[in-house]
């Protein structure tokens, strides 16, 4: 019985992070837009282009081999898992126990690898560039991730997000320095993991300035779609993420029933809605910077990874 | 027959089966004969071994009245040693099935199929070794058959010179090996292992025993910066070999240093573990950049090995620290995940090189440059370099991410060290080793997309077969061990732990009864990983998503060209080669690890003459240490030339001179 409610909470969590990303997406275009006085597309907008996306047809190129018809539906799965382990409106959910947050950002590590490899498939400059710079942006977000995370590991005393995310929400943890450093360099990592401004333009159509968008320029149609759709779940997977530890408000702990997890639920929506408003708001008031600034500012974020890690090594009290 | 007896006895069928190669040479038949017969002997030998680790049928030692005649040779097997025959002996055996196919393309197999049964015997025998005698004797014995191998080949060009180094670097690391174990035997000099175990070291001679075991340890397995002949040697050899060097006898290397200092030496001191820490992170991080730059396949792996040998010795530095704190648990928690580590890495890197041969056979070209599109002409080995190149990308559910787990979870548990020096060490390190990490999933990118995805760069490869099926089974079972052992960690745990209990005294919890497999290094609450609902979730997800879109979704799929950007580039040239997809990370750490630099030459309008455009790269390491040793030696050898063209009558007065200052420095010391 206990087995069959946490499969149906897990289940809804699933079918949740699925229904709003795209619904978040389409939410900070619309912000942005109005923020720069343009009428801007309906907040809908995402799931009506993934649905014309399903039913167009798929444009291959000539020598595109399995790897590249494959990609998309690997990258959405490994996005997809890591989302369903990140606690959004309840902690100590089923899948929390399989995987610790180490294995997040492998499993957004694997989703990255396979499009990249996708990138070099078809052998064009295009997807090599995009490739070349998504590998580079990730050697350096990728340490930073980890730093950040031995460093709510060391507060919390654990790598699992749902005893992190607890410890956060039910103890008085106060103001810690290294916490507020991670932050910081969690917001920038994920600034630059989602493509956003300024790391890359997710709305530029100058393949030359962008990274992300360069690297996927050959999909179409459904294969498009599932890209897409992965990349909707990350921006909602990183804002979960960042709200599930360091905002816990309201956040239903493990067992407490259908009232605690709709408030929850209510709260998570309302924390999304905040995020995304501070996303689009930055992303109007921030211009993108050169390709290689990028290793300045994700160099900063790992120095103030480690320096967090270290203060913690130092004292837990920090 | 007593374990020590049987892996004894494959010993002796390998070095019967070298002699063997050597009578049967240029037969027709000979290299099925020795790879069959070499296959046959590392499966009862890898058995033997297995039953011994998971079994602890260990048994007493076994004493030969060959070598030294005081002493004789003594062989044991302990948990340890079992471990290492394991992983030596799967290593051959996958090595010998496909040698069974790559053998046959080779065009001088009489000068690698006497040597290679030989350097498996090698392997084997230093493992087994039980005094520092047959101990050195075996090492060298290893080493010089692995030269033979790395010279098959030495008229294609940069062998000799590979084998070169290759031979200054081993004597240079057999000689350290040699004072470590002049040190460890003390004035008494019982060469015995058990004999040097009971004694006491001063921690003066602890010091130069940790210092000289890692130039010794370190040089074999390729330790930064002592590392710079692994590189030209290993992809020197048949690529069957170079597995196995890469993947196998640096693990020997690894052994011998494991044997030394966590068992030999006594209880460790909390700085030693200082030295190995950095050390070890330096050379995870300097390897993994040198294969980013690097565009041959097999030297890029060859460059990977030294990042994961770096990975390893971080680790056992991480368990020295505990260990030396009296951390049992955290303890075995690092040396498991360095063991773990080893395991992984003979698989993966195996199955990497046989890949590379594979490509090899079928198109000629280690370049990468000259390689691209293989996924199409030769699909099996493509999928199973993928699966190798996920795994040693640490990328979950495979092995490479099991151990990578484990080792931060070890450096979580570090902040209970007490000493300052590695509480910034430790998080410092653990900094480098993500850097590593992320960086090998970079350059496995950059070598499988460059080699197999693309379009065809060479006519070569553009006109690839598929190998034959002995290489393809061997692969095949290499990239199945990799599944198995990222899936199913908490059974590789479980068989690590009688190595743990026998070296460190304490082992990580037993992991089989968890539920649903899970592995739990501490506790559930602070850690757990679960590679097979990893999988499963994975493959649910996927399946779930294809079956709605292949339901639901448009089926309509249209080939066409490639978007070019309204110019078309019709030359295969033009794509990204391993180069350019370096060049950010080059710009990012090479401008200050190689001081690389970009020169173009653009001529000026008008001029017809093409652009050119040139990387300089600089192996800081070999400028800065080995070419002023190498001048020094040329400088020195060309002086003392002068003294081989004298008289007869200066050559006498040469010697008288030098008797009579030899009486007087007697005469004034006494």
């Amino acid at each position: 019985m206990v087995v069959i409610s946490d499969i149906i909470v897990q289940g809804v969590q699933m079918l949740l992070v699925l229904l709003l990303a795209p619904l978040l997406t389409g939410f900070v275009r619309k912000l942005k837009a109005r923020l720069v006085r343009r009428q801007g597309a309906s907040i809908f907008q995402p799931y009506r282009d993934l649905l014309r996306l399903l039913r167009k047809e798929v444009v291959l190129a000539d020598n595109a081999s399995w790897l590249f018809r494959v990609t998309p539906y690997v990258t959405f799965a490994a996005i997809w898992v890591a989302a369903a382990l990140v606690p959004t409106f309840a902690t100590g959910l089923l899948f929390n126990w399989t995987a610790d947050l180490i294995a997040i950002v492998a499993l957004l590590g694997s989703a990255r690898f396979f499009l990249a490899l996708a990138g070099m498939d078809i052998g064009t400059s295009f997807g090599g560039i995009g490739s070349s710079r998504e590998v580079m942006i990730a050697a350096l977000a990728e340490p930073a991730m980890l730093l950040i995370f031995f460093c709510m590991a060391l507060v919390a005393g654990s790598t699992q997000l749902s005893t992190v995310a607890n410890f956060m929400a039910s103890s008085y943890i106060g103001l810690r320095v290294s916490l507020g450093m991670a932050v910081i360099a969690l917001i920038m990592v994920a600034l630059a993991e989602n493509a956003r401004i300024p790391v890359d333009n997710p709305a530029t159509h100058l393949e030359l300035t962008m990274v992300h968008e360069a690297m996927v320029l050959e999909y179409s149609g459904r294969h498009l779609a599932m890209i897409e759709f992965g990349a909707f779940l990350k921006l909602l997977l990183y804002i979960s993420l960042i709200a599930c530890v360091f905002l816990p408000w309201k956040i239903a702990l493990f067992g407490t029933g259908p009232l605690a997890y709709t408030v929850g639920a209510a709260a998570y929506v309302v924390k999304l809605a905040v995020a995304g408003f501070l996303l689009a708001l930055f992303e109007t008031a921030t211009a993108k910077m050169r390709v290689f600034r990028i290793p300045q500012f994700l160099g900063a974020a790992l120095m103030l990874g480690l320096l967090g890690t270290l203060l913690l090594f130092v004292s837990r009290s920090f | 027959m007593s374990p020590v007896a049987l892996q004894m006895s494959c010993v002796a069928g390998l070095l019967a089966i070298a002699l063997l190669a050597i009578v049967l040479s240029r037969a027709a038949s000979a290299t099925a004969v020795v790879y069959g017969a070499t296959l046959a002997i590392c499966g009862i030998a890898l058995f033997g071994a297995l039953r011994s680790l998971i079994g602890g049928m260990n048994g007493p030692g076994l004493s030969l009245p060959i070598g030294l005649p005081w002493l004789g040779a003594h062989f044991r097997i302990d948990a340890l040693a079992s471990f290492f025959l394991v992983v030596v002996n799967l290593g051959g055996a996958t090595a010998s099935l496909y040698g069974l196919g790559y053998g046959r393309h080779d065009h001088a197999p009489h000068r690698v199929l006497p040597f290679f049964p030989a350097f498996l015997a090698g392997m084997n025998l230093v493992v087994l070794a039980d005094d520092a005698f047959s101990y050195l004797l075996c090492w060298e014995f290893m080493s010089l058959a692995s030269w033979a191998l790395v010279m098959a080949h030495h008229r294609e060009p940069g062998n000799a010179n590979a084998g070169y180094v290759y031979l200054v670097m081993a004597s240079f690391g057999t000689l350290a090996l040699l004072l470590v174990f002049g040190l460890l035997a003390g004035p008494a000099g019982d060469y015995g292992f058990s004999a040097i175990r009971a004694a006491q070291h001063t921690p003066y001679a602890a010091t130069l025993v940790l210092i000289l075991m890692l130039l010794g340890a370190g040089s074999k397995a390729g330790l930064v910066p002592l590392h710079v002949w692994l590189p030209l040697a290993h992809p020197a050899a048949p690529s069957h070999v170079s597995a196995l060097m890469s993947g196998v006898m640096t693990k020997v290397a690894i052994y011998g240093f494991i044997r030394v200092i966590f068992d030999l030496l006594g209880p460790p001191t909390w700085w030693a573990s200082v030295v190995v820490l950095i050390l070890g992170g330096i050379t995870a991080v300097m390897g993994i950049l040198y294969a980013m730059m690097e565009k041959d396949l097999k030297r890029l792996l060859a460059y990977s090995t030294i990042e994961n040998v770096g990975v390893i010795f971080a680790s056992l530095g991480l368990a020295l620290a505990f260990q030396a704190n009296g951390l049992k648990l955290a303890a075995a928690l690092a040396f498991t995940a360095a063991l773990f580590h080893v395991l992984n890495h003979s698989f993966f890197k195996s199955l990497l090189f046989f890949g590379a041969g594979a490509v090899l056979t079928a198109t000629g070209e280690r370049d990468m440059d000259k390689l691209g599109g293989l996924i199409h002409r030769m699909p099996l080995t493509s999928f199973v370099v993928l699966v190798g190149c996920v795994a040693i990308s640490a990328l979950p559910p495979f092995n490479g991410f099991v151990s990578e787990w484990l080792m931060f979870q070890a450096v979580l548990q570090s902040p209970e060290l007490p000493q300052w020096a590695l509480k910034i060490t430790v998080p410092a390190v653990g900094a480098l080793l993500a850097l590593a990490a992320a960086l090998a999933a970079a350059c496995f990118v950059k070598a499988y997309g460059v080699t197999f995805l693309g379009r065809p760069r060479s006519t070569e490869a553009e006109t690839a077969v598929e190998v034959d099926r002995y290489s393809l089974v061997a692969m095949f079972i290499l990239a199945a061990l990799c599944l198995l052992a990222g899936i199913l960690p908490g059974l590789v745990i479980d068989a690590l732990s009688p190595v743990a209990v026998e070296i460190l005294g304490g082992a990580m919890p037993i992991q089989v009864n968890e539920p649903w497999l899970s592995i739990v290094p501490i506790a559930e609450s602070r850690s757990s990983y679960n590679g097979l609902l990893v999988m499963v979730f994975i493959t649910i997800s996927a399946s779930l998503a294809v079956f709605i879109i292949h339901r639901f979704a448009s089926h309509a799929l249209r080939r066409g060209p490639a978007w070019g950007c309204g110019f078309s580039d019709s030359t295969p040239a033009a794509q990204y080669s391993a180069a350019s997809f370096a060049q950010p990370i080059r710009r990012v750490f090479g401008t200050l690890v190689f001081h690389a630099r970009d020169h173009v030459d653009m001529p000026a309008p008008g001029d017809t003459r093409p652009a050119r455009f040139r990387i300089e790269l600089h192996d800081l390491v070999w400028e800065g240490l080995y070419q002023p040793i190498v001048g020094a030696v040329g400088f020195s050898a060309d002086r003392l030339n002068r003294l081989q063209f004298l008289t007869i009558r200066r050559y006498l007065s040469l010697v008288f001179a030098t008797l009579v200052t030899l009486l007087l420095v007697l005469a004034i010391w006494s």
